[in-house]
């Protein structure tokens, strides 16, 4: 083992980043926490059923944060109806279940809950998720899992255009096809297409990878093929096991990344625009 | 004549700024290398898999080893009495691990701003 110091002497980086340490005192494994501090302590083997029939989207998302202030681990929310942004904003370990379909920006902002959604969602599935798993058995509609940020989204069926647009990390999972513009501006994370792919894959991609089973109609500015390796292939084999996928299609799968044409920005070009204006 | 092209190395001493990672953000985790605190996590957590901490990485902050926090929109650092690992794999379980604990206690900057701001 190396000394700190020995190991990053060469580095000069400067940085805007807030400067926070850690404290050596809250790093020991005893008594660490594995939930945010205020979560509610819930229970996975305790389960309760919440009919949304005749409730509005409010009024269900207030029933799932009593519940888990009660201790209920597991969730499953009956009749959902389509209602838009249901199961939003749940920063806690939870399964939550919906039995139907979800309308637009359906669990979104959500950090830690594993959910499941029998039917279909509408735009803007699970925007912005930080952690947590969510899979949805049927098709989803445009911009699935917009500005991810981390977790994995799984859409069995097939999702429309720009799945994935803007994502900060993370996996998405399309079992089918998925629309145009999937990846666009995506900087972070990993898009897997089982399907085929729309035009314009992958559109002003920053960084991150595309992993595409089937046909890929047109790439777009700036993405462009890059060789598998083993490394790979055992990823995301293991990644769609987990949602019993077809793992053997991880062997035959393309794969498309950022050329990094794009990247030009820095903090003279105010400046520089300055003097060409 | 043309002038020559500027290579990464020359812009970034021009702009006095790295230029994208030091570090690989797209490497995958070697899951043989999963630290017990981490699995406890992912135990807890319900995953079977690092999820979200797929994509954290050490990083470096002036000069420092670091990990960022998304939450706070800030490079941590690492404190000095840490020894690192001398490959990435492990230097990445030990920042994932590292992370978590910073984010899960109740010394993390968010407290403070949620008993501020939080409306429910």
């Amino acid at each position: 083992m190396a000394k700190l110091s020995d190991n990053f002497a060469g580095e000069r980086l400067g940085g805007r980043g807030q400067q926070v340490f850690f404290d050596a005192a809250d790093l020991g494994d005893a008594g660490a926490a594995l939930t945010y501090p205020g979560a509610f302590a819930v229970d996975f083997n305790r389960h309760a059923e919440v009919d949304a029939a005749a409730m509005d989207a409010r009024a269900v998302n207030i029933r799932i944060r009593e519940l888990m202030a009660d201790g209920v681990g597991a969730i499953t929310v009956a009749n959902p109806g389509a209602k838009h942004s249901l199961g939003v904003g749940i920063l806690n370990r939870l399964n939550l279940a919906f039995a139907g379909s979800l309308g637009y920006f359906g669990c979104g902002l959500n950090d830690g809950p594993n959910v499941t959604v029998s039917g279909r969602v509408g735009w803007s599935f699970a925007e912005n998720m930080m952690a947590g798993t969510a899979v949805v058995e049927k098709n989803a509609g445009s911009t699935f899992g917009a500005a991810l940020r981390g977790g994995d989204l799984v859409c069995k069926g097939d999702a429309g255009g720009r799945t994935g647009i803007d994502m900060k990390g993370g996996t998405i999972i399309i079992g089918g096809r998925t629309g145009a513009f999937s990846g666009f501006m995506m900087q972070r994370g990993r898009l897997v297409v089982l399907g085929d792919a729309g035009k314009n894959l992958g559109d002003s991609m920053y960084d991150g990878v595309i992993y595409v089973g089937g046909k890929v109609a047109g790439l777009g500015v700036d993405c462009v093929a890059t060789d598998m390796t083993d490394a790979d292939v055992e990823w995301l084999a293991r990644k769609l096991a987990i949602y019993n996928m077809d793992t053997a299609a991880a062997a035959n799968m393309q794969k498309f990344t950022s050329g990094k044409q794009l990247w030009n920005y820095d903090n003279l070009e105010p400046a520089e625009k300055k003097l060409v204006l | 004549m043309p002038a020559e092209p500027k290579t990464p190395a020359t812009r970034e001493q021009e702009i006095g700024q790295h230029i994208g990672y030091r570090y690989d953000v797209n490497l995958l985790p070697d899951y043989a290398r999963l630290t017990p605190f981490l699995k406890k996590y992912m135990e807890a957590m319900g995953w079977r898999d690092l999820n979200w901490l797929e994509d954290v990485h050490l990083g470096y902050e002036e000069g420092r080893p670091a990990v960022f926090d998304r939450n706070i929109n800030g490079w941590v650092t690492v404190p000095a009495g840490i020894e690192l690992p001398d490959n990435q794999q492990d230097r990445d379980m030990l920042a994932r691990e590292l992370l978590v604990k910073f984010q899960m206690s109740p010394k993390h900057p968010l407290v403070d701003l949620k008993k501020a701001y939080a409306k429910f």
